[in-house]
């Protein structure tokens, strides 16, 4: 497909934004909650109207499997978050989904069209843009080459049209104004002449963001958009997420932030060990076994019941007594549990 | 007082000569490519070999046109271009710079060995191919001309005039390239590759097509070099040429379009500069015999340099053109 998604769009999903359109009237925002109020919360669940499906996408590095994904449907026009404990495979699935990485099995398709070996550069003309965990501002071009950098389609940066500036100068203009727009609404504005290496971390990541949008994409996949944002800047990232979903994308997004998931997720799937344990609503997540036992361990902070106490501290006071009759080897047994303990 | 001022005479010359616009479109095509695109070409040489033996094989042994083996050449270049790029540029920078690296060495040893001696002469090279060239010179070339205090040649006037003809055309070119978004996703690809592919860019087509460009204008300066000196031997085109053009493109700025070309002449100008004030001093005896003879000149210019470098790097990192903010940031 040309890189050209200006005309597809609309068509390619037009009824949708119709009834976005009411909903930018209309208070009820969260279309694409409602639509999953009576979707069940179990892995794998089918969704009303998925706009990526993922199918038994299964990812090794040597031994380990890092992501081994059964199932798993992304509701069009609502926020998806991701969340599980480090190396639970998110990053990796992030990648798999926008052709960064390949998987070893398995297939996976937007809107219909199968994903399987496309290049990322293909996978981001179909409307999958991306953020990385590790903001990528491109330090030594300005905020506004930045951004420019993000529309499609350009004409003038084939290598040949570049050397006819009439070609290209009328859609550099109008680029640089959507650049505009884009940068007031993310407050960067005044930046746009600044180079992006001079940003702060959190100026960064609003840049990313703002980049990703200059390609009208339909799905943005955000890795890590609040990791090492100040909470204040936190709160205008969120607000920006979630006029995302307004304007009819599709967000799915990788955050550790507990309350950051509950407060904009439709919908969250948690993964651990590179499987889906767990989806359903924000509100269902923290409830669940499952979620809990991956995130803190089979043994969490359940209070211990009297005997359990009893036990332990027996268990200690023999430790103790064992160290003092053996003295000499002290020193031998404190070695090896440092050992252990890394 | 004399001595001075003929060493600059002398230094100014080579400033402006066929060896000077050498190093210069080398150094313009490695701006091309590391300069603007970050790719790592360490072996600039074997496209400006290429370049040279390709006018010099096409008119001594296939008894083509001048023009024909400039475009031979060329096309030789662009092969080259390819076939280091097409398994490398899909990989990290790093295998880039050890493939041409190897390629530029193993070129000029297979051009050098026994078994092409038939289409290269083998370590003599070829002569005699320029001819054609120079009858287009509009003065006779076999008179001198006295120019600044310098005598020149009239074939050395004429190559010097299309050189930086062609100095002027491909910096043109690359002005024109890299303030047109052709340009900025390049930049970008030496920021980051993946925020590029992420934007749904073809990385992999414009690191080639910057590795193409860069190669046709280093064949360029192969071609001036072989038509200035008027042989073409492959050990004229040891990889030392490749990493002395880097040295031209950092001391006049990087991912500027003026500075590898001052950048060259200023290199060639304190090189020579170096050569003729050093051997004035020595004959005067200002420098004692025990210290430094004549013989070491040659080699001490080269220590000279290396200083200057230094001192410009810590002073001026971003080179005589460069942005100092440019170069201070984080380069993440």
């Amino acid at each position: 497909m040309p890189a050209d998604p200006t005309p597809t769009e609309p068509a390619g999903s037009g009824a949708h934004a119709a009834s976005l359109g009411q909903a930018a009237h209309h208070p009820p925002r969260r279309l694409a909650q409602a639509a999953l109020r009576d979707v069940s919360w179990e892995v794998g669940v089918a969704k009303p109207d998925p706009i990526v499906v993922v199918d038994g996408v299964t990812r090794q590095f040597g031994g380990l499997t890092a992501v081994a994904v059964d199932h798993l449907e992304i509701q069009r026009g609502g926020i998806t978050g991701l969340i599980g404990p480090n190396g639970a495979g998110k990053t990796t699935l992030f990648n798999l989904l926008t052709g960064f990485d390949q998987p070893n099995t398995g297939n996976w398709t937007f809107d219909g069209r199968s994903l399987a070996d496309l290049a990322p550069h293909k996978v981001a003309r179909l409307g999958v843009v991306r953020t990385f965990q590790l903001t990528k501002a491109l330090s030594r071009l300005t905020v506004m080459q930045n951004m420019l950098l993000g529309a499609q389609g350009q004409k003038g940066e084939s290598f040949f049209g570049a050397l006819w500036p009439g070609t290209w100068r009328s859609q550099e203009r109008s680029n640089t104004e959507k650049a505009m727009d884009l940068l007031a609404r993310f407050k960067l504005d005044a930046k746009k002449d600044d180079f992006a290496g001079t940003l702060s971390g959190g100026q960064r990541k609003l840049l990313e963001m703002a980049r990703a949008l200059m390609s009208n994409p339909k799905v943005v996949m955000l890795d890590e958009p609040m990791a090492g944002v100040n909470p204040a800047l936190t709160q205008s990232l969120l607000g920006h997420v979630k006029d995302l979903r307004e304007e009819g994308m599709t967000v799915i997004f990788v955050e550790h932030d507990m309350d950051v998931v509950r407060d904009i997720s439709d919908w969250v799937v948690v993964m651990a060990a590179g499987r889906v344990i767990a989806e359903g609503p924000p509100e269902s997540i923290s409830q669940n076994q499952a979620v809990v036992d991956a995130y803190l361990g089979a043994h969490h902070d359940a209070p211990l019941t009297v005997e359990e106490e009893d036990r332990v501290l027996a268990e200690a006071s023999q430790a103790i007594a064992r160290e003092e009759h053996t003295e000499g080897a002290i020193l031998d047994s404190t070695t090896r549990q440092e050992g252990n303990d890394r | 007082m004399s001595e001075v001022i003929d060493a600059i005479a002398v230094a100014g010359k080579a400033a402006l000569g066929f060896q000077a616009i050498f190093f210069v479109l080398l150094a313009v095509g490695i701006n091309v490519q590391f300069g603007y695109t970050g790719l790592l070409n360490f072996g600039q040489i074997a496209f400006a070999m290429l370049g040279g033996f390709g006018i010099a094989i096409s008119v001594t042994k296939w008894g083509l046109d001048f023009w024909v083996g400039v475009a031979v050449g060329l096309l030789a270049a662009i092969v080259l271009a390819l076939l280091l790029g097409l398994p490398t540029l899909r990989l990290r920078a790093d295998y880039l710079a050890i493939v041409t690296i190897a390629a530029a060495e193993g070129l000029r040893l297979l051009f050098r060995s026994v078994s092409a001696t038939p289409l290269t002469n083998g370590t003599r090279g070829i002569s005699a191919f320029n001819g054609d060239f120079l009858a287009l010179a509009p003065w006779t070339t076999n008179a001198r001309y006295r120019i600044l205090g310098t005598s020149w040649s009239g074939g050395e006037l004429w190559v010097a005039v299309v050189g930086w003809l062609l100095v002027t055309l491909s910096c043109l070119l690359i002005w024109a390239l890299m303030r047109s978004p052709w340009g900025r996703v390049v930049r970008s690809i030496r920021e980051d590759e993946d925020a590029v592919r992420a934007l749904g860019k073809n990385v992999y087509v414009y690191k080639m097509q910057a590795l193409v460009l860069g190669g046709i204008i280093g064949a360029l300066g192969g071609m001036v070099y072989a038509v200035g000196t008027g042989s073409a031997i492959p050990d004229q085109y040891q990889n030392a040429n490749t990493f002395l053009a880097y040295a031209a493109l950092i001391l006049g700025g990087a991912a500027r379009v003026l500075g590898p070309v001052l950048g060259g002449m200023i290199l060639l100008f304190i090189l020579q500069f170096a050569d003729a004030i050093l051997r004035a001093l020595i004959e005067n005896g200002v420098i004692p015999e025990g210290l430094l003879t004549s013989t070491d000149v040659a080699q001490i210019r080269f220590v000279l340099v290396g200083l200057g470098l230094m001192l410009l790097l810590v002073f001026r990192p971003q080179g005589i053109f460069g942005d100092r903010r440019e170069v201070m940031l984080d380069a993440r």
